[in-house]
C-alpha cells in the first residue's frame, strides 16, 4: 500500500510540474502587464523592480477598452437572451406537440447543427450590407443567436422529453394559458438546460473574433477581441501595454470561469454521458 | 373558437374544461416555433445555399447579377499554387492538432481520473485556456515566441544560444509555433471530454483486471481505450471541426506570413473576400473548406461505426 501511495504522490508533483510549465504563458502576461516601461528591453526573463500599473490605465484610454467591454456586454447579453428566448420555446412547442410539421420543424433544428456557417457567411454579409445591418449590434446580435439555435434547440428539446408532464397539466387545471404555463412553470423547471445553453453560447460569443471583424469593424461598437487585435497592431512592441490589454480582456472570462467552473466543464462534457 | 379549444392536450384530454377559455389572442402553440425556424431558415439554410452558388460564380459583392462561371474559380484555386498551399497547410494544422489535443488530452484525463488529492485544482489549471479568448492567448504566445522573448532568453541562459530562433518569421517554425498554441489552448478540452468518458466506465471491470493480473498498460491498451471509444470520438469530431477552421491564432501569431507558411483556407476566406473583395472566389474556397469538413466528418463517422461493430 505504501508504494502505491508513493507512486500517486510522484504523480501528483509529475503533473504539478507540468501545471507549472502549463501557466507560463499566463505567469507572463501578470509580470509584463506590471513591468515599468523602462525596464521592457531588459531580458524578459527579468522580473520588474517594481509593480507599475500605469499600462493598465494607458491600454484602457487608448484602446478604447471601456467601450469594447460594453459592446462585448451588449452583444454577447443580446445573444445569450435571444438564443434562450427563442429556443427554450421553439424546443417546447417541438417537444410537446406532435404531428407533421413538428418533425420536419425538428429535423430542420438538428440539420442546422452540422450545417457549415463558413459557407453562408459571405451571403449573409451582403445581405446584411444591403440592409444596413454591417455595424450594428443588431446585425451580429441576430447571426449569433443564428447559429447557435440549432444546438440549443436540440439540447432543449432532449431535456424537455425526459420533463415529466404533470407540471404544465396542474397548471393549466388551475386555469392558466399557454402564456402563463411556460413562463411560470416550464421555464423555471427547464432551469439546468438554461445555464448549459447560456454558458457555453456566452462563452464562444465573448470570445468570438471573426464575425465581429467582418460585421462591426470600423464601426466603433467593436467588442474586446477585436479591440484588443487592432491595439497590439498599433502597440506591438510596448509589451507592457499590449499584456495589459490582454489581461483587460481575459479578466471577464476568468472571473466568470472561476464562478461557472462546475456547471461549465459538466456543460462541455455532457454530451459524452448523455 | 380559440387554439386550446381545438388542440389536443396529451393527457389532459380527460381533465373536465371547467377553467375559462384562453382569450382569442393567443396564437396557435405551433406559432411559437416560428421565428426561430425563420431565423436559422435564412441565416443558415439560404445563406449556405446561396454559398454555394456564388461559388460558381464570378460575383463581386455588389452587382446584383453573378454570372456563372462553372468551375473556373476552383481551377483557380488548384492552379494558383499559395492557395494550393493553404489547402495543404489546412489539412497539416488539422492532422497535428488532432493527433497532439488527443494524446495530451487523454493523458491528462487518465493521469487525473486517479483519486489524486489536488485533482480538481489540477484540471481547473489544465482546462484554464480552452475558457480564454483564442485572440488574446495567441497574443501572449507572440511576445513568448518573439526574438527577445523569454524562449530565446531561457535558450541564451541554459546554454544552448545556437539555438535562438525567430520563431515566427522562420518559415519552417512559424508552423509549429501556431501548432504549438492550438494544442496548448485545447488540449483541456480533449481532457474534459474524455474525463467524463472515464468516469462513465465501471470501476469494477478494471479491479477484476487487475486482480487477473493486468498490468496497468495492459488495462489501458484492452479495456480503457476500446470502453473510452465514444468519448474519444466525440473528442476527435471537434478537433477535427476546430482544426480545419483556424483563424484566430494564425491572425495573431503571424498573420499567415512568413511567405504564406502558415496560411489556411479560413485566412484566405477572409482575405480574398473582404480584404480583396473576390466574393465568388471566397465563396468557393469556403465552399472547399466546408467539403473538407464534412468529408472529414464522415469518415470519422464511418470508422467509428466499423470499430465499434468489430469491438461489439
Amino acid at each position: 500500500m505504501k508504494g502505491r501511495r508513493n507512486v500517486l504522490l510522484a504523480r501528483e508533483i509529475g503533473l504539478w510540474a507540468l501545471a507549472l510549465v502549463w501557466s507560463i504563458p499566463f505567469l507572463f502576461l501578470i509580470v509584463i502587464s506590471v513591468k515599468p516601461s523602462a525596464e521592457l528591453f531588459t531580458s524578459a526573463l527579468k522580473l520588474p523592480s517594481r509593480v507599475d500599473f500605469s499600462a493598465y490605465a494607458g491600454a484602457w484610454h487608448s484602446g478604447h477598452l471601456g467601450q469594447s467591454l460594453l459592446s462585448s456586454v451588449i452583444i454577447t447579453g443580446g445573444s445569450v437572451l435571444g438564443t434562450v428566448a427563442l429556443s427554450s420555446v421553439a424546443a417546447y412547442t417541438l417537444a410537446r406537440r406532435v404531428g407533421r410539421l413538428s418533425v420536419v420543424l425538428s429535423l430542420l433544428f438538428l440539420i442546422g447543427i452540422a450545417l457549415p456557417s463558413q459557407l453562408g457567411l459571405i451571403p449573409i454579409y451582403s445581405l446584411f450590407k444591403s440592409l444596413h445591418l454591417t455595424g450594428t449590434y443588431t446585425g451580429l446580435i441576430l447571426l449569433n443567436i443564428a447559429t447557435w439555435l440549432p444546438l440549443a434547440v436540440f439540447l432543449y428539446t432532449g431535456f424537455l422529453r425526459q420533463l415529466s408532464h404533470e407540471y404544465e397539466e396542474a397548471a393549466q387545471i388551475d386555469g392558466a394559458g399557454p402564456y402563463a404555463t411556460f413562463t411560470r412553470v416550464v421555464f423555471p423547471l427547464l432551469r439546468p438546460v438554461t445555464g448549459t445553453v447560456a454558458i457555453l453560447s456566452g462563452l464562444l460569443i465573448w470570445n468570438d473574433f471573426f464575425n465581429p471583424l467582418i460585421f462591426l469593424s470600423g464601426s466603433g461598437h467593436t467588442p474586446l477581441p477585436v479591440a484588443v487585435y487592432s491595439f497590439v497592431g498599433n502597440f506591438a512592441t510596448r509589451w507592457n501595454y499590449v499584456f495589459a490589454a490582454v489581461a483587460i480582456a481575459l479578466l471577464p472570462a476568468l472571473l466568470f470561469f472561476a464562478f461557472a467552473q462546475k456547471q461549465l466543464i459538466q456543460g462541455f462534457s455532457g454530451g459524452v454521458k448523455g | 373558437m380559440t387554439s386550446q379549444d381545438t388542440r389536443p392536450v396529451p393527457g389532459v384530454s380527460r381533465a373536465p374544461r371547467t377553467t375559462q377559455p384562453a382569450p382569442p389572442r393567443h396564437l396557435p402553440p405551433w406559432a411559437w416555433a416560428v421565428p426561430a425556424a425563420l431565423l436559422v431558415l435564412l441565416a443558415r439554410y439560404m445563406a449556405a445555399a446561396a454559398g454555394g452558388w456564388y461559388a460558381f460564380t464570378d460575383w463581386n459583392g455588389l452587382s446584383p447579377h453573378a454570372t456563372f462561371t462553372g468551375a473556373e474559380n476552383f481551377r483557380q484555386i488548384f492552379s494558383d499554387p499559395a492557395a494550393r498551399g493553404a489547402l495543404l497547410n489546412t489539412v497539416k494544422f488539422a492532422a497535428c492538432f488532432v493527433v497532439l489535443t488527443n494524446i495530451i488530452g487523454l493523458c491528462l484525463a487518465v493521469a487525473l481520473n486517479q483519486h489524486l488529492r489536488t485533482r480538481f485544482l489540477l484540471r481547473t489549471v489544465f482546462f484554464a485556456p480552452v475558457v480564454m479568448s483564442q485572440l488574446a492567448t495567441a497574443f501572449i504566445w507572440r511576445f513568448l515566441f518573439d526574438y527577445s522573448g523569454p524562449i530565446n532568453g531561457a535558450l541564451d541562459g541554459i546554454g544552448l544560444g545556437a539555438l535562438k530562433k525567430t520563431w515566427l518569421a522562420n518559415p519552417t517554425w512559424s508552423f509549429w509555433a501556431v501548432v504549438i498554441v492550438l494544442v496548448w489552448q485545447f488540449s483541456g478540452l480533449a481532457m474534459v471530454v474524455l474525463l467524463a468518458g472515464l468516469q462513465g466506465i465501471a470501476q469494477e471491470v478494471e479491479e477484476a483486471a487487475q486482480i487477473d493480473g493486468a498490468t496497468s498498460w495492459q488495462r489501458l491498451i484492452r479495456i480503457t481505450l476500446p470502453l473510452l471509444a465514444p468519448a474519444l470520438a466525440i473528442s476527435i469530431q471537434l478537433s477535427v471541426i476546430s482544426g480545419l477552421a483556424v483563424f484566430d491564432q494564425v491572425m495573431a501569431l503571424t498573420g499567415g506570413g512568413p511567405l504564406g507558411a502558415t496560411e489556411t483556407l479560413a485566412t484566405q476566406v477572409y482575405k480574398q473576400t473582404f480584404v480583396f473583395g473576390r466574393y465568388g472566389y471566397g465563396t468557393a474556397l469556403a465552399l472547399l473548406l466546408t467539403v473538407l469538413i464534412a468529408g472529414a466528418a464522415l469518415i470519422q463517422q464511418l470508422v467509428t461505426r466499423r470499430l465499434e461493430r468489430e469491438s461489439a
